[in-house]
């Protein structure tokens, strides 16, 4: 049995899933200005935690995703640590789901990112893809 | 020993904004390079590479690195705009993605600090694969001056 394996970006932040969560354990190449995470490697790790969370909602649903925007508010810096994030859908429509995601380390409660990322829903059933 | 001519300000910046991209790991990995800089501008270049892919089947690139690029122009161009290396970090930033980037392409990450505050830095930017006219995202972030005042 082999496990889904992850494409190239996702797999060069070393994602995991775990629980609801997904995880970005700490690595180097993570890193941007000295001791910190990079700003893009916290946003990357967001966007694919809210692009899962709309791929479970479809639940086998044939549709291809497409990110419209994303805004990222940068809470704390992010240090030297794992690093991990959750999606949460506020509505899933027919044509696009908008998606709240959180980021901390090692403080469930002290996030270090916040984001909002829409994301257009193509459904291969019912409604044409536009 | 040869004389060498004295540096301008701003060839001095640009070498220092070179060797400072240079060391930052995350802008390694993804293969982000410094192209161009203005007064308060600058473009950086991301190359298609196969590490950089988020759909395999197409060979698209995965929109968080065109973030990454954008997060990172925009920085940059911060610290030409005040012209010194002060810290700053980033408050908020918000990317629309108009279309995918093209496979093959290398993505250029152009972004201009329009505003400077006291503490706050405006800044906006796009991403292009080729076509400044027809680009592939757009941006607009601000930035907070972590140094003393």
């Amino acid at each position: 049995m082999t496990a889904n394996p992850l494409p190239p970006y996702a797999a060069m932040l070393g994602l995991r899933r775990q629980g609801d969560a997904m995880v970005m354990p700490f690595q180097a190449l993570l890193i941007g200005s000295p001791g910190r995470l990079h700003g893009g490697s916290v946003a990357g790790l967001m966007e694919i935690a809210a692009n899962l969370a709309v791929r479970d909602a479809l639940a086998g649903e044939a549709a291809t995703l497409k990110p419209i925007n994303v805004t990222v508010d940068y809470l704390r810096e992010g240090a030297m640590e794992d690093t991990s994030a959750q999606a949460f859908i506020q509505r899933m429509g027919r044509r696009v789901a908008n998606v709240r995601v959180e980021a901390w380390q090692t403080d469930r409660a002290r996030l270090i990112a916040a984001a909002r990322m829409n994301i257009l829903i193509l459904r291969e059933a019912g409604e044409a893809a536009g | 020993m040869t004389d060498k001519p004295a540096l301008s300000e701003d060839e001095r910046l640009r070498r220092y904004v070179d060797r400072f991209m240079s060391a930052v790991p995350h802008l390694q990995a993804l293969g982000i390079g410094f192209r161009a800089m203005g007064d308060r501008w600058v473009e950086l270049q991301m190359p298609y590479a196969p590490q950089l892919v988020a759909y395999p089947e197409t060979g698209v690139i995965a929109s968080g690195t065109i973030f990454s690029l954008m997060d990172s122009a925009a920085g940059f161009s911060v610290l030409v705009a005040r012209g010194k290396m002060e810290p700053h970090a980033t408050l908020d930033l918000r990317c629309d993605y108009l279309r995918p980037a093209e496979p093959g392409k290398t993505v250029v990450g152009r972004a201009e600090c329009y505003k400077m505050t006291r503490r706050v830095a405006f800044t906006r930017g796009i991403a292009h694969d080729g076509d400044p006219d027809h680009p592939i995202a757009h941006v607009a972030g601000t930035f907070m001056f972590t140094g003393a005042a």
